[in-house]
């Protein structure tokens, strides 16, 4: 869980910077973007760290449905009257639900974008290159489309503010100095992954 | 003051159990809240009624024998103490108070709030102990142990076992528990001879129990009496895949 996480939140930061293209001046902006994924879909050491990607992705829920099963309760071990919450963080309890929202957003990006992509015909751009930037412009000019991507930033936001620090712990980070450091970097990387995120979206939808 | 009870009442771990509603006059704010129930269980005998079942040793904080949710909250609403060191005066003149035992699959009530934790003996016979040849009681200084190292294996051991984290925890993980021994353990010259043998049958022994598995939700630690810090599961964490690498 740990590890495809974290390669999950390295794959976060790689895919933002990426992202940043979409926001240069609308021309320059197409151009290159759509350079970019035509670089990614043919480097064959993308090629690789995409399929490291997709079984990361499975792993991770995989291990999730897990842990879910096995902290299940049965009829003899439930609450009648329940109080707990004051312990924990919502988002801590939730990881599961927070995940599930993730994995139907994936779904749907992977249908959206990375499907007519990969094997379906997209127009060209001048240079040639399959052009997806138009695809992802038009898609973050519909409002439902935008709110929707909303909604599962913030899932991700909550996701990671439990899951990363959560991560380290579980790879056995015990030194409180550093696990204060590392709950704090945690904060500061959900909270820059959320506002980059989501204010591409929301530039797209209200400059153009 | 009074008070209105709400407790649950189960005959034997098979019987399905209920809540019993119970009215106390007459009691003293500055009583503990097992004097309270003792005070119950007196007006029951006296009516010809099973007493309350539940579990309880020295009063004062240390045995770790008194563990049931008041309110929801195990040991109840005051951060880090045990049942014993709850009063009445934390509750308000006609407050209703619901009792319920610690609940988990490794924990079955055996009679209304009394539930076997004798899973948590398991877990030590597998491996929370140092062995030692028996005998007189080895000189102090033989062994020198650095002061923070002391401080750290005791804050630890500081764990009384009543099984408040797993209770409370929404995966009833032992991970606290355990993790407090191996990071006791593990912290001091006596217990680094086995400290690979220890965490691989300890959490081994853990899963087997039916305790579940430590998502890092911290709330253990929030109602331990003890305030052992959640950071001794990251070490047990650290112990068990050095123990698995070096393997």
């Amino acid at each position: 869980m740990a590890i495809t996480g974290l390669f999950l939140c390295l794959f976060l930061v790689i895919h933002l910077l990426g992202n940043f293209q979409l926001l240069l001046p609308e021309d320059e902006a197409q151009l290159q973007y759509n350079a970019y994924s035509a670089f990614l879909s043919g480097n064959i050491l993308v090629k690789i760290i995409a399929y490291v990607l997709y079984i990361s992705i499975i792993l991770h829920s995989i291990d999730a449905i897990y842990l879910s099963f096995k902290s299940r309760k049965s009829k003899k071990t439930r609450y009648r009257y329940d109080a707990r919450k004051r312990a924990s963080k919502w988002y801590s309890r939730q990881m599961m639900l927070l995940g599930v929202i993730l994995f139907a957003f994936l779904v749907i990006h992977f249908y959206d974008f990375w499907y007519p992509f990969k094997f379906g015909e997209l127009p060209l751009d001048q240079q040639g290159n399959k052009d997806l930037y138009q695809l992802v412009i038009a898609s973050f000019q519909n409002i439902g489309y935008v709110g929707w991507y909303s909604v599962a930033i913030l899932a991700l936001f909550f996701h990671l503010l439990h899951g990363f620090f959560s991560a380290f712990r579980s790879l056995g980070l015990y030194h409180p100095y550093y696990a204060q450091i590392i709950k704090l970097i945690g904060v500061i990387f959900s909270l820059l992954m959320c506002i980059g995120y989501l204010g591409i979206p929301i530039y797209i939808f209200i400059s153009r | 003051m009074k008070l209105q009870l709400k407790i649950w009442r189960q005959n034997n771990p098979d019987d399905l159990g209920r809540f019993r509603n119970y009215k106390l006059t007459e009691l003293n704010p500055a009583m503990s809240f097992l004097e309270m129930l003792d005070t119950l269980n007196l007006q029951l005998i006296k009516n010809k009624e099973q007493p309350v079942e539940f579990d309880h040793d020295c009063r004062e904080g240390i045995c770790g024998q008194c563990g049931v949710m008041i309110n929801g909250i195990a040991h109840g609403k005051p951060k880090n103490i045990t049942t014993c060191q709850l009063h009445l005066r934390e509750f308000k003149d006609g407050d209703t108070i619901v009792i319920e035992p610690f609940r988990a699959k490794a924990f079955p009530v055996l009679k209304d709030l009394k539930v076997d934790r004798s899973a948590f003996d398991t877990l030590i016979a597998s491996g929370g102990y140092i062995g030692v040849e028996t005998g007189q009681a080895p000189e102090a200084n033989t062994t020198p142990v650095p002061q923070e190292i002391a401080e750290q294996a005791f804050d630890a051991a500081a764990c009384i076992g009543c099984g408040a984290c797993v209770a409370t925890c929404k995966n009833e993980s032992a991970a606290l528990f355990v993790g407090a021994k191996i990071s006791h353990l593990a912290a001091l010259p006596q217990g680094k001879a086995e400290r690979e043998k220890r965490v691989l049958n300890m959490v081994n022994r853990m899963d087997e129990l039916e305790f579940g598995h430590c998502t890092n939700t911290e709330a253990c630690q929030v109602e331990c009496p003890q305030d052992i810090s959640v950071l001794h599961i990251a070490k047990m964490n650290y112990e068990y895949l050095r123990a698995k690498l070096k393997k």
